[in-house]
């Protein structure tokens, strides 16, 4: 997947930090791992909550348009922005999604499928709210499109100094368990 | 990458380190354009923080303090502008941030702020209109207000950014055009910039070059608010420091007192930034030198237009690029002798057509104007830009007058009225 751009969205409901995913992600991408990246995100007038995505643009080169047109990968935390963005996949791109939080309906030619339980094993580890964490590790070890040290350089600028260890754990949980599918 | 303008005079001041966040993030436009003014050497915001622009606003209320900084969120956008002028003219550097209507009230003191020449930023963070239109979205189409909204004659200079990186280095940009010249200064940036996340490098301090304000230095006796250097430009003093210093909104002379006609003071403030146009204007341009067609573009557009531009230039055609990284003023002789050597400009923005009417004036007939216009709430699809740079290269014949492109968007609404 080098050489080109590559368009990811990170969708789910308000809450689930989907924004601040690609905040982690992107920042990974730039500050860390030397490319270039451009996060967005998408909201309407209304109060927050409800559907949400971020897109997030990763290139070697210098990127110019700055919103997904058609997504390489998707990640999906609910089923709201799994039927919102699923036509919006390539048709040989990856979904990435939650096992308990999505239900698959139609499944397209090439697109390749990865589940996780992640709100499942973030509630184990004591924390719902880290279940964006799990989703990153488990992206992190799928699609390699960010280092594995530049994810963990770049989740704990965006928690709590008291947090990073468990976003840490929650990052590894993810993580393994995606290369335990890839292996 | 430029930081500031190149100061003339032998002394080069810098950036004060305290004011510097040197390093690496991954932020938004919006909280890059206050990191570029508190590094500027701005110490006051006045706001009434509006949707896109809101997260400038509170950027800078969280780095103020460590400044010697002030945000004072106003009762509304008339008493933002007007609180700004207040601090620029005690000794501060000052900036308000706004969007949408919020620039629409403003008008009124942005022509006072140019009648006094006070030196000001205001960043307006564009989102699509009329009225409150679509608050998150972008928009480019407060451009033409941007110039001439006021009553009365006045010039101004304003930016388009098409970055987070670029909110920062032009904002500080914008801060010492504004000290140099005693002119409003507006950023004209858009949502799509100002929510973008993007890494933005600050560099060290000593990287920085500021304009110090103009102040007076002569015998205090002999100080007069409105008599200019040889550059039409008069040196400030600030309120308090024991000089007589009237200004006011009323036509004045260069003591500052009311006259009953219009005076050299006045057409100065057209003057100033007519005559010192080459200095201000900054373009960036691609492979003109033997384009067909030029697209000129700014803002979040000159980023998307470059799709459009590879798309057309892998097919063959000799497309060259111009963005305008000022806007106002406008580059006039630049478009002039280019449009003797194209067939054609190809201008898209973000509205139904703004710059493209200075395209058209300083092309005199001699090139094609396409607008490729967008109303607002996302940025072009680039397949547009492509298709009427297509269309461009290819007609014969001269259009008079601008020549609208028909984009997808366009189709959709007269197919469906017909």
């Amino acid at each position: 997947m080098n050489k080109k751009t590559v368009e990811i969205r990170f969708a789910g409901y308000g809450g689930q930090g989907i924004i601040r995913s690609g905040i982690i992600v992107g920042r990974a991408g730039a500050i860390y791992d030397d490319k270039f990246t451009t996060m967005n995100q998408a909201f309407g007038p209304e109060a927050r909550g409800g559907a949400c995505s971020s897109q997030l643009l990763v290139s070697d080169d210098k990127i110019l348009y700055p919103y997904v047109a058609k997504s390489d990968i998707l990640i999906c935390m609910a089923q709201e922005a799994y039927e919102k963005f699923e036509p919006e996949l390539k048709n040989d791109g990856l979904l990435l999604y939650d096992l308990d939080l999505v239900n698959l309906k139609n499944k397209r030619g090439k697109v390749k499928l990865y589940s996780i339980p992640s709100t499942r094993f973030a509630e184990e580890l004591g924390q719902k709210i880290i279940a964006n964490v799990v989703m990153m590790g488990f992206f992190t070890a799928i699609t390699e499109v960010i280092s594995v040290d530049a994810m963990k350089k770049s989740i704990p600028e965006s928690v709590p100094s008291r947090f990073v260890e468990l976003n840490l754990n929650a990052f590894d949980k993810g993580y393994n368990y995606g290369k335990n599918l890839v292996k | 990458m430029a930081f500031g303008i190149e100061a003339e005079k032998e002394v080069i001041m810098k950036a004060n380190k305290k004011d510097v966040l040197t390093g690496s993030y991954y932020i938004d436009g919006d909280v890059a354009a206050a990191y570029g003014a508190i590094a500027a050497g701005c110490k006051f915001v006045g706001g009434y923080p509006i949707t896109p622009s809101t997260e400038a606003f509170e950027a800078f209320v969280h780095r103020a303090p460590y400044v010697g900084g002030i945000t004072i969120q106003m009762e509304d956008e008339l008493g933002s502008i007007a609180s700004i002028l207040g601090a620029v003219w005690s000794g501060k550097k000052a900036m308000t941030i706004t969007s949408g209507p919020g620039f629409s009230l403003m008008m009124e003191n942005i022509g006072l702020g140019a009648m006094l020449e006070t030196p000001f930023v205001l960043l307006n963070v564009q989102r699509s209109g009329p009225s409150t239109g679509l608050p998150t979205q972008a928009g480019q189409a407060d451009m033409m207000q941007s110039r001439w909204g006021a009553n009365g004659d006045y010039e101004i200079i304003a930016i388009s950014p098409d970055s987070p990186q670029e909110m920062f280095d032009y904002t500080i940009k914008a801060f010492n055009l504004s000290e140099k010249y005693r002119c409003p200064v507006m950023i004209m940036a858009d949502e799509c910039v100002g929510h973008m996340t993007e890494k933005v490098v600050v560099p060290e301090a000593d990287k920085i070059n500021i304009e110090p304000r103009r102040f007076y230095k002569g015998p205090k006796e002999k100080y007069l608010p409105f008599k200019p250097d040889k550059d039409l430009v008069p040196p400030m003093a600030k309120a308090g420091d024991g000089y007589k210093l009237h200004i006011s909104g009323l036509t004045h002379d260069e003591k500052g007192y009311p006259t009953f006609s219009q005076t050299p003071d006045t057409k100065r403030l057209v003057d100033k930034i007519r005559l010192n146009a080459d200095k201000i204007i900054e373009l960036n341009e691609d492979e003109i030198d033997d384009a067909d067609v030029v697209v000129v573009s700014y803002g979040i557009t000159s980023r998307v237009a470059i799709r459009g531009i590879e798309q057309a230039r892998a097919k063959g055609l000799k497309v060259g690029n111009l963005r305008l990284v000022t806007v106002w003023p406008f580059p006039e002789k630049r478009i002039a002798e280019l449009s003797k050597k194209v067939k054609a400009f190809v201008v898209p923005e973000i509205n139904y057509g703004q710059i493209v009417y200075e395209v058209e004036r300083c092309a005199h007939g001699n090139a094609n104007v396409v607008l490729v216009p967008h109303g607002g709430g996302f940025v072009h699809n680039p397949e547009d830009i492509f298709k009427a740079i297509k269309y461009a290269a290819q007609e014969k014949k001269k259009v008079e007058g601008i020549i609208e492109h028909k984009t997808e968007l366009y189709r959709l609404i007269h197919e469906k009225n017909s």
